[in-house]
This record gives structure tokens, sequence and C-alpha cells, in this order.
């Protein structure tokens, strides 16, 4: 019962400490995040990456969110000639 | 009459405004429906559209528009007398705010969470939308170089709220660093923060820490406005999770504690209200109470900043249209008990009337001292608790310092958003540049504190008060513009939205007005050059407003008024 309402206490403190600012600090990780992700899948979009031989094992990763992400882009479709996701 | 009246008072009729008034305009004027699928819900996206609770949000838009300004407002506007203050705040609070702050809300909601410039795009004209961001562009000025001058002034009088304000910056660091880094929950790191806080006001009573008087030909106020100034040139380019979030977080619970503090100490010492209630003895130099009354307290009654916040971030995170009347209302409420705070501690603060005629002998001491007899006046009131009159005082400087700051911080933000935004607009990619759009922006405030009076440069600044008080208003005046056409074009009962457009339209012109015929007189050209541009910008956007009626554009298709 403590625990319980403890548990309510943290967790309305946390929102109401995130909820004013939780849109800047989201689109700010979703810049690094926008900004990683093109340096992973620059060279299948044509852009040479010295690193890509490194950054290839983390493709899989960036492919859960690659629709929006190319939608945000600007793209209407997926760029990525070997991956249709649209 | 007795301080405590006055209060229950206020309680009573903010109470009755949102029983009665806002259940009308939530039932008959908005048609709120508790069916309707909120942007929060249609577009949740965990970003910019997230379903939030009625009580967070109202939390986060109450702590949001309620800060040192609906402080300093009704502290200036005592010098007519505490009637003339009270009863603008008492109507403008139930039936200006309440429908501004409630209006732009709903207007946003339905309308894909868009802000009010957007907006006025859609319902007046795309030419309204570069009107209003110029607009907003000459309100951040504006507040920037104002409250960089009351902190200084603030600073100058109170020096024991100088050490309490500085450490706050790295104890809101810690916090930051704590949740964001550790992944702390933020309640024990912001109630032990709370603690040291208080602890650094007594040490602060302790150890006062001023700058010399004159130093280089300057007073120390001016040098306070530039330190500040560039404080926040620097705080607006940290990442906001490091300092801006977690002392907003700490300030809101300053703001609660002031109010139950000031309201508790009133009801303790039931003091008596020495001001007038009308000053039949206002100095020669005070311009009239009307008009000037009604943009000399712009938040706490009505304010176009509130707009921005119900159409920027409010209505993104509504979970259902029907929390508008709790968020919206209920929020523009919660501001105006702040400014009965301001209007109980300026008008009972004090043991006489000398001692109240000291702040208000003339209208530029008035201006100057209006925040600093706040401060005394509520320090008086806590003292009636036990608490010793020293630390109360250094409290309430303190408070309304950290309220100010934060406000620098974000609207130096903004602002540098708003360049960047105009320079797109404008092909001036210099604009964007983050550095050079900082750097402007420090070089504009400081130079409207240094040069808005020559005859006291950087501390005299704020002589600009009426004018911010009067963009504030026009803000507040085009959102309603906007509000009331969407009403029309819906064929739903305009006059609760039209009275106050008109209302605060004629106020906010004819104050204009005389502001710029005074700098005229004064010999001000920098004040009669801005002025008179925020003059054209309003005049414009207004013949927009009229020329968007005349051409029968139908803002309703652009609104979603489908209830599924």
């Amino acid at each position: 019962m403590i625990r319980q309402g403890l548990q309510r206490l943290f967790s309305f403190y946390d929102e109401m400490y995130q909820a004013p600012y939780r849109r800047i600090e989201r689109r700010a990780q979703r810049r690094k995040d926008d900004l990683f992700r093109l340096m992973v899948l620059s060279e299948s979009l044509g852009v040479p990456n010295p690193a890509a031989f490194y950054t290839l094992e983390l493709v899989p990763f960036m492919l859960e969110d690659f629709h929006d992400w190319h939608q945000r882009m600007g793209m209407e479709h997926s760029p990525l000639e070997g991956f249709r996701c649209c | 009459m007795t301080s405590w009246l006055m209060a229950l008072m206020a309680f009573a009729v903010f109470f009755l405004g949102y029983r009665y008034y806002s259940r009308f305009l939530a039932e008959r004027l908005f048609q709120l429906s508790p069916d309707y699928r909120t942007p929060a819900r249609r577009y949740e996206d965990s970003v910019d559209f997230v379903p939030t609770n009625k009580f967070i949000l109202w939390g986060h838009h109450f702590t949001s528009v309620a800060g040192a300004a609906p402080i300093i407002g009704p502290a200036i506007a005592m010098i007519w007398g505490w009637g003339p203050a009270l009863a603008w705040v008492l109507i403008g609070t139930v039936f200006m705010a309440g429908i501004h702050d409630f209006g732009t809300l709903w207007a946003s909601v339905r309308n894909r969470g868009q802000s009010v410039g957007m907006i006025a795009r859609n319902v007046i004209s795309p030419r309204a939308l570069m009107l209003f961001l110029l607009i907003i562009f000459f309100l951040l000025l504006m507040v920037n170089a104002v409250f960089a001058v009351a902190i200084g002034t603030l600073f100058s009088s109170f020096p024991e709220s100088v050490l309490p304000y500085w450490l706050q910056i790295p104890i809101a660091i810690t916090i930051g660093f704590l949740v964001y880094r550790r992944n702390w929950h933020i309640l024990v790191p912001s109630l032990v923060g709370l603690v040291a806080l208080l602890f650094l006001v007594y040490a602060g009573t302790l150890a006062p820490l001023g700058l010399p008087e004159q130093m280089g030909g300057y007073s120390s106020t001016a040098w306070w406005v530039l330190i500040m100034l560039g404080y926040g040139a620097i705080a607006s380019r940290l990442p906001v999770w490091l300092l801006l979030q977690p002392r907003d977080f700490i300030n809101s619970h300053l703001l609660f504690i002031c109010l139950a503090l000031v309201y508790l100490g009133v009801f303790v010492g039931t003091p008596e209200i020495v001001a007038p209630m009308y000053n039949t003895a206002v100095p020669d130099d005070a311009p009239p109470l009307l008009p000037l009354l009604f943009v000399t307290i712009a938040c706490g009654a009505i304010s176009g900043f509130h707009g921005l916040v119900s159409s920027g971030t409010s209505s993104k995170q509504l979970a259902h249209e029907t929390d508008a009347r709790f968020v919206g209302y209920l929020g523009s409420t919660g501001e105006g008990l702040l400014a009965v705070a301001a209007i109980l501690a300026t008008g009972a603060g004090f043991a006489t009337v000398g001692e109240w005629n000291e702040h208000y002998g003339s209208w530029a001491q008035a201006s100057s001292q209006g925040i600093a007899a706040f401060v005394e006046g509520a320090g008086n009131h806590v003292n009636n608790l036990g608490i010793p009159v020293e630390v109360a005082t250094t409290f309430m400087s303190m408070m309304v310092v950290a309220f100010a700051a934060t406000t620098l911080d974000t609207s130096m933000r903004l602002q540098r958003f708003i360049l960047g935004e105009i320079g797109r607009q404008y092909r001036m990619p210099a604009l964007g540049n983050i550095n050079f759009a900082t750097v402007l922006v420090f070089l504009s405030c400081a130079a409207l504190a240094f040069f808005a009076d020559p005859s006291n440069p950087g501390a005299g600044g704020m002589v600009l008060w009426p004018l911010f008080g009067t963009t504030n208003q026009l803000t507040a005046g085009l959102s309603l513009l906007v509000l009331t056409l969407i009403l029309w074009h819906l064929k739903r009962p305009v006059i609760y939205s039209l009275v106050p457009f008109l209302f605060v339209g004629a106020m906010t012109i004819w104050s204009m007005i005389i502001n710029i015929g005074s700098y005229l007189r004064d010999g001000n050209m920098l004040l009669v050059v801005i002025g008179g541009f925020i003059f054209v910008l309003n005049i414009w956007l207004i013949l927009e407003g009229v020329n968007a009626v005349r051409q029968k554009r139908d803002p309703s298709e652009m609104l979603d008024m489908n209830n599924d």
C-alpha cells in the first residue's frame, strides 16, 4: 500500500518534471539519432563511408523505425533499393 | 478594508468565475465534446503529441504563465490605489484572461494543435503569421531588457538574494545530471535541492553580496543588467535538461510556497490595507490611470503570452477536449491569484502610509521600486508566520529573481528561434547561425536596457514596462480577434470574445499613442521608433483581420469540427 503510494508519487513527480520539456528533449534526441542513422546507412544511400565495414552490423538496429525516418526526411518511399518498407 | 477580506473576496470571485462562467463557455461557446479525439491522441508520437494527465498539464500551464510579470505589473499599478488594480485583476482574469487562455487552447486543439500564429495565417492571411512573429520578437526583446533591469534592481536593493540565486544554478545542474545521466527519479533530488536552497536563503541573509554602487561610471544595477544578459545568453545555449528544466522545476515549487506563505501570512496577521483605495494624490509624472492601468497590469489580468503557451505546448498534450476548461481557464485563474498576492503585499505589507509612500512617491520610483515594495510587503506578511523578516524578504527577492532569470533564459532561446525563422523567410542565413543569433540577441537586449532611458543607462530600463505591457496586450488582442473570427464563422455567439477584444484593442492602441507621445516629449527617439513600429504592425494586422471578414475567409473549413 505504502509502496504503491510512493510509486504513484514518484511517477507523478517524474511526469511533472518531464511534461514541459519532453518535446524539446525528444526532438533533440531524434536529431542525434537521425544523424547517427544517416552515418550508418550512408553507404547504402550512395555516400562513401570509410567506416562502413564497422557500421554494417548496426544496420539491423536501424530498420525498426526506418519508415518513420525516411518519411520525416521528406522521402515518401524507401530510398534503399534492397529494403522496401512501404 | 482588511487584507484577509480582500483575499477572501478574490478567492470567491475566482471560484464563481471558474464554476459558472467557464462552464458556460465550455458548454455553449466552445461546445467541448468528451468524444473528440484531441491531437494528442490522434497524432500521438511521444515527441510533440503526448496525452497528459490534466492535473500535470494544469501545473505545467500555470507555472509557465505565472512568473515575475504578474508580480511587477500590479506592484507598479498600485500607484493609482488598490481599488483599480484589484478590480482590473478580478474582472480581467474572470472575463478576459479566462476566455483568452481557454479559447486559444480550444482553437489550437481543433486546429491540429497548431500555434496561434499559424491559426492566424489560416484565419486571417499568410502575412498575418509574419506580422505576428515580428510582434512577438519585439515582445521578447522587451521582456529580456525589462527583466534584466528588474533583476538588477533587486540585486542592488537586496544583496542578500545574490548568494542563494547564484548557488541555485549548481543545485539545478546537479539535479539535471542525476536525473538525465544517472536516471534518478526527480522526487528526492528536487526536494533535497529545495531544502538546500531554503538553507542558502538563510545563509544569504548572513552574507549579503553586492557590487560597489558605482563602477566605471555605471551604477551597480547597470552592471547587474549586463551580467544577467550575459548569463542569459550563455544559459540559453546550454541543453535544457542541464539547467533550464531543473531550475524551472525548483521555481515551480517556489511559486506554490510563495502563494501559500503570502496568503497564510495575510490570514494569520490580518493586516489593514494602508495603501489608498483610490489614490487622489497621484504624482505629477504618473500617466493617466485610463488607459495605462490596463497595460501596466498585463500578466495577472490578461496576457498575450498565455496564448502562445496554450497553443504552443498545452494543446498538443491535452488528452480530452473537456480538460481544456480545467487547464486553460483555471491556469489563468492561478495567475490572477498571484497578482492579487502582489496587491496584498504592496497594499497591506507596510505599517504606515508614509512607508508606502516611500515606494510610490513618483512614477519613476514606482516603476523601479514597485518590485522592491512587493518583496518588502510580502516579507512582512510572511513574518506574521514567525519567519524572521530578513529571511522572508530574501526568500521573496530570490524567488522573483529566479522567475525573471528563467524567463530571460527561455525568451532568449525563443528570440533566437524567431530570428532563424525570419532569416529563412527573408533568405538571411546568418540569422540561422546559433552563435551569431545569440550575440545579436544579447546586443539588442543590452542596447535596449541601456538606451531606453539615456538619463539613467542600464538602471532606467523599467521605463519600458508600459511599452512591454502594451505589446503583450496587443498580442492578447490579436489572439482574441482570431478566436472571434472562428466563432463568427461557426455561427456561435461572438460577444464573449468580441467585447474583450474591443476593450483590450482600444486600451492598448490608446496607451500606445500616449506612450509614443510621452517618448516624443522626452526626446527618446529609440522608444518612439520601437513603439511606432509595433503600433504600425498591430494596425496592419487588424486591417488584415477586417479584410479576412470582408473576403469571408472561412476558417471553419480548416477546423476539425467532427466530434468523432
